[in-house]
């Protein structure tokens, strides 16, 4: 008998997990998924996640590999520090990362004031905002499958191109890089579906405005509080949709083989 | 061009303190057994071990002198490299592999693509252009090194036992390709390799490494008649004492005399190959010779002969017929006596 707890535990966690999505497929109107898609409200908002979650893809690239190589192959007093300190957002609750970033991005903020003085920009209730909020929260997903993609890669082969006169900008590109692109890939890919799901962040420091900070998960939000659940669920079964997408594509990396 | 190098570092558990000089057309193989240092020392010449101290000069410039803050970097020494393993480019084709050096020194797309067909060709490997190293056999691989890093038409060209990869099939033909183009190759070349039979194909001067050091180095034919080490004698297949020589007699190592027709005095070495050496059942009798009595150790039997090892107030190998093993009965163990002309031993200054 004991020999059965695990599998009936398991099934039971199968179930937990499994049974939220039946209710939410169960629930959609199929038949007017294409109207709600293309109204309005929910056309912007799915366009303006798109538009943010790619730039802050953009930003996580542009600033955490460079950060993910020099933790992987430099030694420096602290480095453990500024890992941690990297990876953080990953484990810190969305809202809590939303105030901080109002603290120093923000008008008022550490950085804010003086961006605002300076140029007149504000990052609050501003698009950029939102694409601020999205990498802060999905950047460690980039710097630590980077990082790790960098300490375990072959650096055998990197000798060889030196010793071909590859200089280490020419060896980055055209060796290192594309042996590390797989799991660059897949840390993108992983970094791409956390930004496109980011709510806490993004609604504490960049606001709620439709077609400026409004992304979809805020637009389900509020038509959920609102009443409005047809709109939630097909907005709602379009993200589900790209995660199983972002899944499906990584099934080689992270489902191991069939 | 030439190669000079005083290097002086340390790794791991590893302190190589070694001195070397490669003339500008020579073909130099350092050889050793496995940690000795060989491949370490390789990898500080192409500047991939930086050194502590000393320095590395190639074609008269100095590229590696910490003492004055000098360490050009690998990829602006001009110095070819062939590994152990292959380590190619795995996302390029063989094609690319090879033109890989000559696009980062700046060779246009075209050009590139032209001189690596043209090494492939040479190599006898036109026919996988098109094929990624993970297509290739072991053998092809390491010739598609090879290709690659002779068309960056290095300053000197150095080798770290480029046959080890390599199945014993392939290898005789790697062999043979390796020694034509080391031939075809005009400047300093350096083979590590623990393989005597790969040294005496691909160089002609020696350098002998052991435990960090260089115990031994000129050129081929000196070294392998004139050993001057346990390794290197057990290498070139020779019986090896040291002693202290006074006229045509030397006493070796245990007490044993052994008598030469060269006279020397002072510290020398004692060499003489195991197939002049006689075992007999009976003290023999004769003019001119070393006489021992021991006992046999070993046999080992290969072919027609067997090398026996022999433990007497020296000990040594000898190398007999099959037939004196039986006729003496030499597996039966006993006493035994050890006998080698003194117009067999060569002896030399230690």
């Amino acid at each position: 008998m004991p020999a059965a707890v695990p599998a009936v535990l398991a099934a039971a966690g199968v179930v937990f997990v499994g049974l939220p999505l039946v209710g939410l497929l169960e629930r959609v109107s199929w038949s007017s998924l294409g109207s709600e898609l293309s109204a309005h409200d929910a056309y912007v908002a799915l366009r303006l996640s798109l538009e943010t979650s790619l730039g802050a893809l953009a930003v996580a690239v542009a600033f955490g590999l460079p950060l993910a190589w020099v933790l992987a192959r430099r030694t420096f007093p602290g480095r453990a520090l500024v890992r941690a300190l990297v990876v953080l957002p990953m484990v810190l609750p969305p809202v809590v990362g939303g105030i901080a970033l109002l603290y120093a991005f923000g008008r008022r903020g550490l950085a804010g004031q003086l961006l605002y003085d300076l140029t007149g920009w504000r990052l609050v209730f501003n698009t950029s905002g939102a694409v601020l909020a999205e990498a802060f929260v999905s950047m460690p997903f980039l710097v630590v499958t980077a990082e790790a993609a960098f300490r375990s890669m072959d650096r055998r082969a990197e000798e060889a191109a030196a010793t071909l006169g590859a200089g280490p900008a020419y060896r980055f590109w055209r060796v290192t890089l594309p042996a590390v692109a797989p799991a660059l890939g897949a840390g993108a890919a992983l970094t791409w579906a956390r930004a496109l799901g980011e709510f806490g962040a993004t609604i504490t420091f960049a606001g709620n405005l439709p077609g400026v900070t409004q992304t979809s998960p805020l637009l389900i939000y509020l038509d959920i509080e609102s009443g409005h659940e047809t709109t939630a669920l097909a907005l709602s079964l379009v993200l589900l949709l790209v995660s199983l997408g972002v899944l499906v594509g990584l099934r080689q990396r992270w489902l191991g083989n069939p | 061009m030439s190669l000079s190098a005083d290097v002086d570092l340390r790794i791991g558990g590893l302190r190589l303190r070694a001195e070397l000089d490669v003339g500008d057309d020579a073909a130099v193989a350092v050889v050793g057994p496995n940690g000795a240092g060989k491949t370490t020392l390789l990898r500080a010449l192409a500047g991939l071990t930086p050194l502590d101290a000393g320095r590395v000069v190639i074609g008269g410039a100095v590229v590696d002198d910490p003492r004055a803050g000098v360490r050009v970097p690998t990829e602006e020494r001009r110095v070819g490299v062939v590994f152990q393993e292959p380590r190619l480019f795995d996302h390029l084709t063989s094609l690319q592999n090879v033109a890989f050096g000559l696009r980062a020194r700046g060779a246009s797309r075209t050009e590139a693509r032209a001189g690596a067909a043209g090494w492939l060709e040479r190599v006898g490997l036109a026919h996988v252009a098109g094929l990624r190293p993970r297509q290739l056999s072991g053998g092809q691989a390491q010739r598609v090194a090879l290709a690659r890093t002779l068309a960056t038409e290095p300053a000197v060209l150095l080798l770290d036992e480029p046959l080890a990869s390599v199945d014993a099939t392939a290898r005789a033909d790697l062999r043979h390709l390796l020694r034509q183009e080391l031939r075809r190759y005009p400047g300093s070349r350096l083979i590590v390799t623990h393989d005597p039979v790969e040294a005496a194909a691909l160089a002609d001067r020696l350098v002998v490494l052991e435990d960090g050091r260089v115990t031994q180095q000129g050129p081929l034919s000196e070294v392998t008649a004139r050993p001057r080490s346990a390794w290197v004698a057990e290498m070139v297949g020779l019986n090896l004492l040291e002693g202290t020589a006074s006229g045509r007699s030397v006493v070796a190592g245990a007490g044993a005399v052994v008598s030469t027709a060269t006279s020397l005095t002072g510290p020398v070495f004692v060499a003489f190959r195991p197939n002049a050496v006689t075992l007999h059942r009976r003290a023999p009798e004769g003019s001119a010779r070393n006489v021992w009595e021991g006992r046999v150790s070993e046999l080992h039997p290969a072919g027609d002969r067997a090398r026996v090892r022999f433990e007497g107030p020296v000990a040594l190998v000898a190398e007999v017929t099959a037939g004196a093993v039986a006729d003496l009965a030499l597996a039966d163990g006993g006493r035994v006596w050890a006998s080698v002309k003194a117009t067999d031993v060569e002896v030399y200054p230690a």
